[in-house]
């Protein structure tokens, strides 16, 4: 498989560093369109570790909104005991989403399509319900933050520097995730994706590296978490939610599957048609949902082919 | 000890009201390798039409009746226009396209309906209580629901064992080229699966009606509810269904009763009153993970 180009990634990272340089510059960028696109790059972080497993393994994980909320909790759990610190706060997110990947990830993988798709979903949904029943941070209300996260102490996640941070995270992510899929492991994991048996008859434990994938993509994700939960300064159960997990899984697929910086676009059109639709009319799923049903059985590429990567 | 007889009574009933849902998706699944996202907006619609036809038709009866069926019609509708278009794709094409089936459902019904909760009132003949035992009156609806699923399921399993259509859908589960090849069309095999379970799903929300609120998304919950007794029964199999949804409906319900008590024995202080109502609402789902631990496929998995 070879490395796609780096032109269409490097020229979204630009378009995204373009309000800060701006900014910089002086120009007065303020209001609706640069929180709108803090939201793009935290939602594109998720999706992004979800095309981790989703596009470079081929597992079709129904539950990754799982640890999203898992990493924006551990962000209010801390901050209920007045911790809001990230040198602390990121590592217990990290800890936490890895066990819970770990563990759910092993019994998950012990089954094969249709089943892995159930179990993946019902193991969020037990996150989403164990959140829910958390009556020390807002049960089903949510939990609004007293503050938001310090790193080292600095306000680099205060609404004047978040922008610049999302997108610095959202760039390493990008930059480790590419180191992932073309090291040696990640060559692994695709192969499973294609054959399987001939993997494990090259003597590579499937099972193992489609583990390791998923701990992976579930940490990254968890750091999508607590960025989320310090963006909107509230943690809500419904970060759980299966719809949220779907939503991610169109975000990975529109933006074209495997391809990484795809997540970026995914994220971009589907942050941007709900805000969009939803000024329209409040009866926008009406909208999104029959485009989504179209989209699957008309555009059998998705947007893959204008995002410029394999199909 | 009369407490702990209402939970499994109430446990009892949930699991048959799962087995209703989870039947039909069973063998979707099983039979048309079809990963159907969207069977728990046939249970929301079910309860929504019950709803409707009730006020129109004047009556519980009729209701059942007519949004069952509808319920199947519609069901058939959207496998004609867009389930069929699945079954050769990718299972990521089937659950990104169900799944955006669902978003529309859900927004549909709030179109028509309303976002407020609509009620149905129990039928006349069911709606007073008897006496179980001293000092502990249950109501006749739910012992008349928990009975009607045994039914189903008595049914079920006489047409899926005895019957020549049943014995074409064991078939197509094992192995459905050959069964084509024998020159059985098995897209109106497809059809007849498919416009029974969700006729079943329909069913069993109008039959939920009466107990819960009808509202936007209630069929969201019990679908993953029957995903995981699927999981646990084995795809394709209705006598594991049927086991499966007796698990879950008695885990959950007896689950939710006890481990509260059991966390403030083991426990103390505040933390147990944290820690149950959260470990309540995981058991179902660690039943599921220790039962794959052992059996991957299920209890009673179809192929091997």
């Amino acid at each position: 498989m070879s490395q796609p180009s780096l032109r269409v990634p490097l020229a979204l990272f630009a378009a995204l560093a373009l309000v800060p340089i701006l900014r910089a510059a002086g120009v007065p960028i303020g209001g609706f369109v640069p929180l709108l696109l803090e939201r793009v790059m935290v939602f594109a972080l998720a999706a992004m570790s979800l095309d981790l497993i989703l596009g470079v393994g081929g597992l079709i994980s129904f539950g990754h909104a799982a640890p999203l909320a898992i990493g924006a909790y551990t962000v209010a759990a801390l901050d209920h005991a007045g911790v809001t610190e990230a040198a602390i706060a990121l590592p217990c997110a990290l800890v936490a989403s890895g066990i819970f990947a770990a563990l759910t990830g092993a019994v998950a993988l012990r089954t094969r399509g249709v089943n892995f798709i159930m179990i993946t979903l019902a193991f969020a949904q037990m996150v989403y319900f164990a959140v829910s029943s958390l009556s020390d941070y807002g049960g089903d209300d949510g939990y609004t933050l007293y503050s938001r996260t310090t790193v080292f102490g600095r306000p680099w996640l205060e609404a004047r520097s978040f922008y610049v941070t999302a997108l610095v995270v959202l760039f390493l992510a990008w930059l480790l995730l590419r180191v992932i899929t073309a090291s040696r492991f990640g060559r692994a994991l695709a192969a499973v994706r294609q054959n399987r048996v001939r993997v494990q008859a090259l003597g590579l434990n499937a099972f193992a590296i489609e583990l390791v994938a998923m701990v992976i993509a579930a940490m990254l994700c968890a750091v999508a978490g607590v960025l989320l939960a310090n963006e909107a300064e509230f943690v809500s159960p419904a970060y759980g939610s299966w719809s949220h997990s779907g939503d991610l899984m169109v975000m990975v697929i529109l933006g074209g599957i495997g391809s990484l910086h795809g997540a970026i676009i995914g994220a971009l059109v589907v942050v941007l048609a709900e805000e969009g639709l939803g000024r329209l009319t409040s009866h926008w799923p009406l909208i999104y949902g029959p485009a989504l049903v179209l989209a699957v059985l008309f555009l059998r590429r998705g947007l893959a082919g204008i995002g410029g990567s394999r199909g | 000890m009369t407490l702990l007889v209402v939970q499994a009574l109430n446990g009892f009933q949930l699991g048959m009201l799962l087995f209703l849902i989870a039947a039909g998706l069973t063998l979707v699944f099983g039979v048309m390798n079809f990963v159907n996202l969207a069977h728990g907006v046939q249970y929301m619609l079910g309860a929504y039409l019950g709803v409707m036809f009730a006020r129109i038709a004047g009556g519980f009866w009729s209701g059942l009746i007519l949004a069952s069926l509808a319920a199947g019609a519609f069901g058939l509708v959207l496998e004609r226009l867009i389930f069929r278009h699945l079954y050769a794709r990718s299972e990521l094409d089937q659950v990104l396209a169900t799944f955006g089936v669902i978003i529309t459902l859900n927004e549909g019904v709030r179109l028509v309906w309303g976002s407020a909760p609509l009620e149905l009132p129990m039928p006349d003949a069911l709606s007073h209580s008897f006496q179980l035992m001293d000092g502990l009156r249950y109501p006749v609806y739910r012992v008349a629901l928990a009975v009607t699923g045994l039914v189903v399921a008595g049914l079920l399993a006489l047409v899926v064992n005895g019957t020549r259509a049943g014995m074409l859908i064991r078939a197509g589960a094992s192995n459905q080229e050959m069964v084509s090849a024998l020159g059985v069309d098995i897209g109106r095999l497809f059809r007849m699966v498919f416009g029974v379970g969700a006729m079943l799903a329909g069913f069993a929300g109008v039959l939920a009606a009466p107990l819960v609120s009808v509202e936007p998304n209630m069929g969201d919950n019990l679908l993953i509810l029957a995903f995981v007794v699927i999981v646990i029964g084995g795809t394709g199999s209705i006598r594991g269904a049927f086991l499966a949804a007796l698990i879950v409906g008695l885990v959950d319900t007896l689950g939710r009763s006890m481990i509260t008590d059991f966390a403030h024995a083991v426990l103390s202080g505040p933390a147990s009153s944290r820690v149950g109502p959260a470990l309540a609402s995981m058991l179902i789902y660690l039943v599921m993970a220790a039962v794959l631990a052992v059996r991957p496929a299920g209890l009673f998995p179809l192929r091997s």
